[in-house]
């Protein structure tokens, strides 16, 4: 009894788990495989339309002549690197009206023309002449022959079902110069992004874990960066830091802070001098880094807010009696109670900041500097148009976040181990 | 009462009231006023000396005539200092005063010369300090966002300090942007898009993320611990490695500019995290619940809907609103796969404005408060459903 028990529970659960595990296979897990196969081939976007026949149909009165008409398909075939085999035409035609001569490889029934055209290379071209002429000797009108369109149909061969592979993508993404540029560009942007979202969270969370007037307020404008729109948030910054007429350097000049315009979101590289030396910092992605953090600092302070809320009481009492200053408070009893959120943040954040590209894309397009490996994925892919190094670029971040997930659950592993 | 404590208490209490000036001030000018100095010096000193004041007059006087007193001796400095400015700045600047005299009012004789007490001070402002500073920094882009959308090219490029808004104008002048954004612009249609999007997708999420919650949480099955830890590892892989694929098969499939692909995709990517939320809040139910209403004869799918379902409503909110949140702000998919315009969604909409021909900024301001606007309206209205979204989905963002 237990057994049948169990078998039905058994089924059950595989029955309200099928849906969800056949819509994330097929959208989530078959893509991230079809990347494997895409990046081994050598696609571009032109290939993925699908090869189509077609014909442009015009029709020309015979001089002299009004029960005739001459109809002239111009057809070709829609891709330039395709076949397309086996080419079917239908045409319709207004009644009363019949072909003179027509090509063998045509044929004409009840108003309708079928033809069978045969194979076309790429780029094919021709143009099929047919002249009709009225069965009862009337004027043909032109308004009703353009009424119909031609119909075509066709078999291509999918180029991303072929089985030619090439190493080239890989080659192309390793041997290019910008590669380590791209790497270095990605860490220092996740880094930086990462740690200072973390610090500001720290801070934040401090700051709403004391009791003040319109605490719950606070604590809800904290989050609004996080929750709005990131294109509406992009967008404004972008008016907010314009060089001509944005708000920022127009104030920063007004005060006479600085001299001229700065291209905040525009410039790769700005030099500083502090104690004499000379710094070059990279202007565009310091930016970036700032929106960055300005937009997810919120979920950091979220997170250790929520931690924070949890120290006990008795801690910071008993630090009280021993006469510890405020400073030793956070070091001694704070830093270590969020020590394993932070921890744990860092992984997360530093794993989403990797793969970020909304933000970078919507500022400065990869521009300035600014150009990290999400970014290059969509340039490679839509702007130059090579899907296949799209998807080995795609394929490099892969790796690297399988990497940065294996530390993550080890991580998360040796805490559970400690608890 | 130590000198140490005395010049720390001076100097950061007159260096926080310079910074509430300053933020004071920066609003000021963006509303076309001329205000070309901060006045550092002056002001900062004025400020030592008033802090020195507060300290000596102690309670000698009646805390409320000290505090509108020293308040007054601040704002009647500075209107001296900064000639010709209207007197709502003058009234501005007496209300932050006196706001600020409040805060230091406890700081006094006896206070100072307690032990740490420099430390507790310098904390004590850094928070209140904090505050301001982050409660500005983050609302000044959405105020930009807002006034901007209320002016006019000619007005905007005149002078672009200026950000006043004239109310004499009449509300349809005011709004003018907004009559052009959904008129001209069609916003109307996106913005419909964008709720069928959204809404459609946290209905499709919830219909097959509950049963697949329900049995990772309760059933026993082969392959289930195996199920549970790859929901998260799913959930860590990002758009960007996705939308390759999804574009070549989407192509040939012809989902392309269509809502349905759309629905599809977000559906697919916010499915893991809302069934590793949900499985959380299912197993907290008592087991006992269900167990009764097996005796009663409920089968699986009545003990779904009569038992979980109701006990799960504020966990199913918090899904249906993180997934709405998720779905309304997605950009990186519609990008992609609508290019034509009757099929954007108000994100697309707003990016096809900016990208395209030279967009007045009004416009593309007014636009973005359409965007947001519901978002965030939705965001304080069901804040607390919203936090634990926020908090369980957090991997991702």
């Amino acid at each position: 009894m237990s057994t049948k028990l169990a078998k039905i529970e058994k089924r059950t659960a595989y029955l309200l788990i099928l849906p969800s595990v056949l819509l994330v296979f097929s959208i989530i897990l078959f893509p991230i495989f079809s990347n494997i196969w895409i990046s081994f081939k050598n696609v571009e976007l032109k290939d993925l339309r699908i090869p189509e026949p077609r014909a442009k149909k015009l029709v020309k009165s015979i001089k002299d002549n009004p029960n005739q008409i001459k109809i002239i398909y111009k057809l070709r075939n829609s891709s330039l690197i395709q076949e397309i085999t086996n080419v079917k035409f239908k045409d319709k035609y207004p009644d009363d009206i019949e072909p003179i001569d027509l090509d063998n490889k045509c044929q004409f029934k009840s108003n309708l023309l079928k033809c069978e055209l045969g194979n076309w290379p790429k780029k094919y071209r021709e143009n099929l002449e047919i002249v009709f002429q009225n069965t009862n000797n009337q004027e043909i009108s032109k308004k009703d022959i353009k009424s119909y369109k031609p119909k075509l149909s066709g078999k291509s061969q999918n180029i991303l079902l072929t089985y030619e592979f090439t190493l080239n993508n890989f080659k192309k993404v390793i041997k290019d110069k910008a590669f380590i540029d791209l790497l270095s560009t990605t860490f220092y942007y996740t880094f930086f992004g990462t740690i200072g979202a973390i610090v500001f969270g720290i801070l934040a969370a401090q700051m709403v874990n004391q009791k003040f007037f319109g605490r719950t307020f606070m604590r809800s404008v904290l989050l609004f960066p996080y929750v709005a729109p990131v294109v509406a948030l992009a967008y404004t910054w972008e008016l907010l830091l314009d060089p001509t007429n944005g708000t920022l350097n127009n104030l920063l000049i007004n005060y006479q802070i600085i001299d001229g315009p700065i291209n905040l979101l525009g410039q790769k590289y700005v030099t500083l001098n502090i104690l004499g030396f000379d710094f070059k910092l990279r202007l565009a992605l310091t930016t970036v880094i700032i929106f960055e953090i300005w937009r997810y600092f919120p979920l950091a302070f979220l997170f250790i807010l929520a931690r924070l809320q949890a120290v006990p009481k008795e801690l910071y009492e008993a630090a009280d009696v021993d006469g510890a200053n405020p400073l030793q408070k956070f070091l001694n009893i704070t830093l270590p109670q969020i020590l394993a959120v932070i921890s744990i943040l860092f992984m997360i954040r530093f794993i989403w900041n990797f793969n970020k590209f909304e933000d970078i894309f919507l500022l400065t397009g990869g521009a300035s500097g600014t150009r990290t490996l999400p970014i290059n994925v969509y340039q490679q892919g839509f702007s130059i148009g090579d899907i296949g190094m799209g998807s080995a670029v795609s394929i490099v971040i892969v790796v690297f976040l399988l990497i940065f997930m294996f530390i993550y659950f080890k991580l998360l592993g040796k805490r559970a181990d400690e608890n | 009462m130590k000198i140490k404590n005395i010049l720390t208490y001076c100097f950061i209490s007159s260096l926080f009231l310079f910074s509430l000036i300053c933020i004071w001030k920066i609003l000021v000018t963006l509303q076309g006023i001329e205000l070309i100095n901060f006045n550092f010096n002056k002001l900062f000193i004025f400020g030592i000396i008033l802090c020195v004041i507060n300290l000596l007059i102690g309670k000698k006087l009646n805390l409320n005539i000290k505090l509108i007193l020293l308040a007054l001796l601040f704002s009647i400095f500075d209107y001296f200092i900064s000639l010709n400015l209207p007197f709502w700045y003058s009234l501005g600047i007496f209300i932050i005063s006196l706001f600020f005299f409040n805060t230091i009012k406890n700081y006094d004789k006896n206070f100072l010369s307690k032990n740490h007490s420099s430390q507790k001070l310098f904390f004590n402002f850094l928070t209140l300090f904090g505050i301001t500073l982050f409660s500005f920094v983050i609302l000044f882009p959405f105020y930009m966002m807002l006034v901007t959308s209320f002016k006019t090219q000619a007005l905007l490029l005149l002078n672009p300090l200026d950000f006043s808004i004239n109310f004499a104008q009449g509300l349809p002048e005011l709004f003018k942007s907004y009559f052009v954004v959904f008129k001209d612009y069609n916003f109307g249609r996106y913005m419909l898009t964008s709720t069928i999007v959204s809404l459609g997708t946290v209905v499709i999420t919830l219909i097959f993320a509950i049963p697949a919650a329900y049995a990772v949480a309760r059933l026993n099955f082969f392959g289930k611990n195996f199920l549970s830890t790859s929901i998260l590892i799913i959930y860590l892989f990002p758009a960007i490695v996705l939308v390759i694929p999804l574009y070549t098969i989407f192509s040939q499939l012809g989902l392309r500019n269509s809502i349905e692909g759309l629905l599809i995709v977000y559906t697919a990517t916010t499915l893991p995290v809302a069934i590793y939320m949900l499985q959380g809040y299912f197993k907290s139910i008592p087991k006992e619940l269900e167990e009764a209403g097996i005796i009663d004869g409920q089968n699986w799918l009545g003990i779904i809907f009569k038992i979980i379902l109701p006990l799960s409503l504020p966990a199913i909110s918090s899904v249906a609103l993180y997934v709405f949140m998720i779905a309304w702000n997605e950009f990186l998919f519609s990008l992609m796969f609508l290019d034509r315009p009757n099929t954007f969604t108000l994100s697309r909409a707003i990016q096809f404005l900016n990208v395209g021909a030279e967009t007045p900024r009004q416009y593309l301001m007014a636009g973005s408060v359409v965007v947001t606007l519901p978002i965030l309206i939705i965001f304080v209205y069901f804040e607390k459903y919203l936090v634990s979204g926020l908090t369980a989905g957090s991997v991702k963002g």
